[in-house]
C-alpha cells in the first residue's frame, strides 16, 4: 500500500523536483546570466523551496534562450530543459491558486474545456437569441440607433457581461493573492513605488523575451524577435478592444451618444485596430507553436494554450466580420456569435492561460523588489 | 546528400569553434567546403561547447570589453603560465590577430555579452559569449549552413593519407559506413586526445581510470595520432594535460564546466591518506585553479577531499551535487570514507596553527598559518563552526598539449622541417605550439579563432591555384 507516502497535496510534483535539480547544474554554470531575469534572480538563492521554484518559473517568460544555450541540454546526461520544466510548473502553480479552490482542477483539460466553453457560449447566445427574437428583426437589417440591442437588449448584454467579467476579476484577484503570500510574500518589504515601477516597464516592453537584446529561439537556436513582438500586438490588441468598450460605456452613459458609431468614431477606430491586432498576434503566435522546436516545450500545457490563443482569435475576428456585415441582414446572427464567444472568454479567463498575466507580473515585481533590495 | 565523390577545394576534420572558423574562412573566400564532425549533431562542437570566452587584444574599450588589453601585457601573461614553454613568433601572431576575433565570431552571427558580474571577472581580458559556448558554435553552424558548406555529423575521419607532404584523401566512418573523400586541401581541426584513455594509460598507468574527461568524448585523437604516425612534426609534452579540481561524483565524460569546485581556498584539502599536500591558499582561485587537477591527480586514488565549515559555504560557488555534511569532524570523515582520528588531528593541527587576521574573500588576505607544513598562506581560517562539509575531488582532465607542429600560415611541418604542400590544423591539435604548460582563460578559444581563420584562408588560396 501507499501508506509511506506523503498525502498528494504535501507531496511535491514531479516537476518541481525535476526543477530543483535543473538549477542545482544551473547556479553551479550561470552561463545564461544574461539571457534573462530567471538567472540572476536565481543565483540570489542557493536552496530552492516550493516557492522560489514557483516563483522563478512564473518568471520565465518561455523564450527558450537558456535550452538552445545549454550544454546539458537533452541528449546530454543531464538532460537540463528549463523551459518545459517551468511551464509544466506554471501550470501547476494557475491550479493550485485558482479560487475557489476546487476549481484549479480546470487546468487539467484545460484545452478541451475551454473550447467546450466556446461552443456552449455560441449555441446558447444563438439558441436564445432565435428562440425569444423575433426573427423578422433577427434576420433584416437594422440601421439606426440601437441596431445591435435590437437584437439582444443592452440590459441583458451589460448585465452578464458585467457579471461574468466581474467574477474574473475578482477570481484573477483572489488567485492574486493566494499565489503571492503562498510563494513567499514580499519577504517583509512594504510595497514601494521604485519596483512597482520596474516591474510596470518589464511589463509593457516584455524585456524578458528579449534576449539580452537580440530576440529569443522563437523556432529553433536562431534569435528572433517574431513571438515577442506577436505578444506585443495580441496585448496591444486586446487594450485596444478593452478601451473601445469604455469608450463605448462613456459615450453611451455619459454623452448619451448611442450606437452603432461611425466607422471613424474613437470606439469602432480602437475596436478595429485592436481586432486586427489582436488577430495577427493570436494567428502568429499559434503558428509559431506549430512550428517551433517541440523540446523546450510541456506538450500538457499546449493544449489549453491553443484553445486559448484560438479563442481570442475568434473573437476578434467575428467582431471584425461584425462591423463588415453590421447594416446587413447578417448582422444579428454575427452579433449573437460575437458575443457568444465574448462570454466564453469572460467565463473562461481565470481559469484559462489568461491567468498568467496576474502571475507573471507579480513575479517581476517581486524580482524588481529583490534586485532593489540586493543594490541598495 | 554530401557528394563524397567530388573532389573537394577543402576538406575540414572536426566540428568546434577552430574548424568552423576555418569552414568559414575558406567558403567566404570561395571554395568548395565539407565539415566532417564525429559528434552527432545535438553534441557537436567539440570542447567549444563547453567554454565562455575568447581572449582578446584591444586597445582601447570595446563594447564587450573593458579598459584596454595591449600586446606586451598578453604576451607577459602567455609568457607567465607556459614558463617559457611557447613560440614567441606564433604566440605574438596570435595575440596581434585576437584583435579581429570578437568581431570575426560577431559577423558570423555569435552575440557577446555586454558585461559580467561572475566570480572570475575577467571582462577587462576576455569577451564572453551570450550563453557561453553552445551558442557560439550555433552561431557559427547556422552561418556556415547559410553559406553552403556541407556538414556531415556522426562521421569520424580515421585517416588523411599523406605522401611527401601532400594530404590525397581521407578515410571516413560515416555514420557507421565507410567512406574516402578527396579534397584539394585538408585542414584538421580534430582536437587532442584527452577523451582516449588507452592512450593516457600509457603515460599515466591505471590512474588515468580515475580521471574525469570534463568535456566532449570525441576528443579521441585518432587524427592527431594518425597524422604524428606519418611523419608529421609533433609538439608538446605527450604526458601532459591541463585538469581542474573536479566533484569526484561528476561523470566520467563530459560533465562540462559546472563539474568543477571553487572551495578550494577556503577549505584545507587531504587526501586518501588524510595529509594536506599543497598550499590551499597559495594565490586566488583564478590564478591556481588550473594546478589542482594535476596536484590531485599524483595522490593516491586520485582521490581528495576539501574541508570546509559553515563559515565557509558562500565564500564559493554552490556545488551541482550538495557536500557531505555532519556535526562533527569525526562523523564527515565516517561520510567521506576518511580515517576519523586522523581527520581529527589534521584538522586540529591546522586550527592550532592559524594566525587570526581580516578575512578578505577575494584577494589575497593575512589571515594564514604559522608553523604548519604544507602552509596555507591565505583565507586560513578555524574550522570549528559546525556543520561542517565536505567535497571530495577529483582530477578533471580539460585538454592535453600534444598537437602537430605548424607555421605562421597554420601548415603542418613535415619530419624534414619543411611546411605541408596541403594539410593545415588549427585549434587544440596545435595549441601546444604556442600553450605548451599551464593555463590562460580564453587563450584556446583565440588560437582556434586565429588559426581557424588562417588556415581556411590559406587553403582556399591552395584550392584556387
Amino acid at each position: 500500500m501507499q501508506e509511506t507516502e506523503a498525502p498528494r497535496a504535501e507531496r511535491e510534483s514531479d516537476a518541481m523536483i525535476e526543477a530543483r535539480r535543473n538549477l542545482e547544474v544551473c547556479n553551479a554554470c550561470r552561463y545564461c546570466e544574461s539571457y534573462c531575469a530567471v538567472f540572476p534572480a536565481m543565483a540570489m538563492r542557493r536552496e530552492f523551496s516550493t516557492g522560489d521554484l514557483t516563483h522563478l518559473a512564473n518568471l520565465c517568460h518561455g523564450c527558450k534562450g537558456c535550452y538552445h544555450a545549454c550544454q546539458y541540454a537533452p541528449p546530454h546526461a543531464f538532460g537540463i530543459n528549463l523551459p518545459a520544466t517551468f511551464s509544466t510548473i506554471r501550470q501547476e502553480s494557475y491550479a493550485t491558486y485558482a479560487w475557489p479552490a476546487g476549481m484549479g482542477g480546470a487546468f487539467e483539460r484545460n484545452g478541451t474545456l475551454v473550447s467546450l466553453l466556446a461552443a456552449l457560449g455560441v449555441a446558447l447566445v444563438l439558441i436564445l437569441t432565435a428562440a425569444l427574437q423575433d426573427p423578422t428583426v433577427l434576420y433584416s437589417a437594422q440601421r439606426g440607433e440601437g441596431a445591435f440591442f435590437r437584437v439582444i437588449p443592452l440590459w441583458l448584454m451589460m448585465g452578464i457581461a458585467g457579471i461574468t467579467f466581474g467574477y474574473a476579476i475578482i477570481a484573477m484577484a483572489i488567485g492574486g493573492v493566494r499565489y503571492w503570500r503562498g510563494t513567499g510574500g514580499s519577504g517583509g518589504a512594504p510595497l514601494a513605488a521604485a519596483p512597482v515601477a520596474d516591474a510596470a516597464v518589464d511589463i509593457v516592453t516584455l524585456r524578458n523575451l528579449g534576449g539580452g537584446g537580440h530576440g529569443c529561439n522563437d523556432v529553433d537556436d536562431s534569435f528572433a524577435m517574431q513571438k515577442r513582438w506577436l505578444h506585443q500586438a495580441m496585448f496591444g490588441g486586446f487594450m485596444l478592444c478593452f478601451a473601445a468598450t469604455t469608450v463605448g460605456a462613456i459615450y453611451h452613459n455619459i454623452f448619451g451618444w448611442h450606437s452603432p458609431y461611425d466607422f471613424l468614431s474613437l470606439p469602432v477606430q480602437l475596436g478595429t485596430w485592436g481586432g486586427v491586432f489582436l488577430c495577427i498576434g493570436t494567428a502568429g503566435l499559434i503558428r509559431l507553436k506549430i512550428v517551433t522546436d517541440p523540446v523546450p516545450v510541456a506538450k500538457q500545457v499546449l493544449g489549453g494554450e491553443y484553445a486559448m490563443l484560438l479563442l481570442l482569435f475568434l473573437v476578434s475576428a467575428t467582431g471584425l466580420l461584425l462591423l463588415a456585415v453590421r447594416h446587413t441582414g447578417a448582422m444579428g446572427v454575427m452579433l449573437a456569435i460575437h458575443l457568444g464567444l465574448v462570454l466564453a472568454l469572460f467565463v473562461a479567463l481565470p481559469y484559462s492561460k489568461m491567468v498568467h498575466g496576474v502571475y507573471r507580473g507579480l513575479a517581476l515585481l517581486r524580482n524588481a523588489q529583490e534586485k532593489r533590495r540586493t543594490a541598495g | 546528400m554530401v557528394d563524397l565523390t567530388r573532389i573537394w577545394d577543402v576538406v575540414v576534420v572536426g566540428g568546434g569553434n577552430a574548424a568552423l572558423c576555418a569552414a568559414i574562412t575558406a567558403r567566404e573566400a570561395g571554395a568548395s567546403v565539407l565539415v566532417a564532425e564525429h559528434a552527432p549533431k545535438a553534441m557537436r562542437g567539440g570542447n567549444s561547447r563547453h567554454t565562455r570566452n575568447v581572449r582578446a587584444l584591444h586597445p582601447a574599450p570595446t563594447g564587450v570589453l573593458t579598459e584596454s588589453y595591449l600586446e606586451e601585457e598578453y604576451w607577459d601573461d602567455l609568457l607567465r603560465v607556459t614558463g617559457g614553454r611557447t613560440d614567441e613568433h606564433l604566440a605574438r601572431t596570435t595575440i596581434r590577430a585576437s584583435q579581429h576575433a570578437p568581431g570575426f565570431l560577431e559577423e558570423c552571427g555569435v552575440v557577446f555579452q555586454p558585461s559580467l558580474s561572475g566570480t572570475l571577472s575577467l571582462s577587462r581580458t576576455n569577451a564572453f559569449f551570450l550563453g557561453g559556448g553552445k551558442a557560439l558554435i550555433n552561431a557559427l553552424y547556422r552561418t556556415a549552413e547559410k553559406l553552403g558548406i556541407a556538414v556531415l555529423y556522426d562521421t569520424e575521419v580515421q585517416h588523411i593519407e599523406v605522401k611527401d607532404g601532400f594530404a590525397t584523401e581521407a578515410i571516413l566512418s560515416c555514420r557507421g559506413f565507410p567512406e574516402r573523400v578527396r579534397a584539394k586541401t585538408f585542414i584538421a581541426s580534430a582536437g587532442g586526445f584527452q577523451a582516449n584513455r588507452e592512450w593516457l594509460r600509457k603515460y599515466w598507468g591505471d590512474a588515468a581510470d580515475n580521471f574525469q574527461i570534463r568535456g566532449t568524448p570525441y576528443a579521441q585523437g585518432t587524427v592527431l595520432k594518425d597524422l604524428l604516425a606519418q611523419g608529421i612534426q609533433e609538439v608538446g609534452d605527450p604526458t601532459q594535460f591541463h585538469a581542474v579540481a573536479n566533484d569526484a561524483r561528476a561523470p566520467m565524460e563530459d560533465g562540462g564546466l559546472a563539474m568543477r569546485l571553487d572551495c578550494v581556498p577556503f577549505a584545507i584539502v587531504v587526501n586518501r591518506d588524510v595529509e594536506r599536500f599543497y598550499d590551499e591558499g597559495e594565490d586566488v582561485w583564478p590564478k591556481r585553479y588550473a594546478i589542482w587537477g594535476r596536484l590531485i591527480a599524483q595522490q593516491p586514488d586520485q582521490r581528495a577531499y576539501a574541508i570546509t565549515d559553515s563559515k565557509a559555504l558562500h565564500n564559493y560557488l554552490p556545488s551541482v551535487f550538495p557536500p557531505e555534511k555532519a556535526g562533527t569532524i569525526a562523523e564527515l570523515a565516517g561520510k567521506l570514507g576518511l580515517d576519523a582520528g586522523k581527520l581529527e588531528r589534521v584538522v586540529a593541527d591546522y586550527n592550532a596553527s592559524v594566525r587570526d587576521g581580516t578575512f578578505t574573500p577575494m584577494k589575497p588576505d593575512d589571515c594564514r598559518t604559522e608553523g604548519l607544513t604544507p602552509p596555507k598562506s591565505h583565507w586560513a581560517r578555524r574550522i570549528d563552526t559546525p556543520p561542517f562539509y565536505g567535497h571530495p575531488l577529483r582530477p578533471g582532465i580539460t585538454f592535453t598539449f600534444l598537437g602537430v607542429k605548424v607555421n605562421d600560415r597554420a601548415r603542418v611541418l613535415m619530419a624534414d622541417g619543411k611546411p605541408s604542400a596541403n594539410l593545415f590544423a588549427s585549434g587544440e591539435i596545435m595549441a601546444g605550439n604556442i600553450l605548451g604548460q599551464g593555463y590562460l582563460a580564453g587563450f584556446g578559444m583565440a588560437i582556434g579563432t586565429v588559426f581557424g581563420r588562417l588556415a581556411g584562408e590559406e587553403a582556399a588560396r591552395h584550392a584556387r591555384n
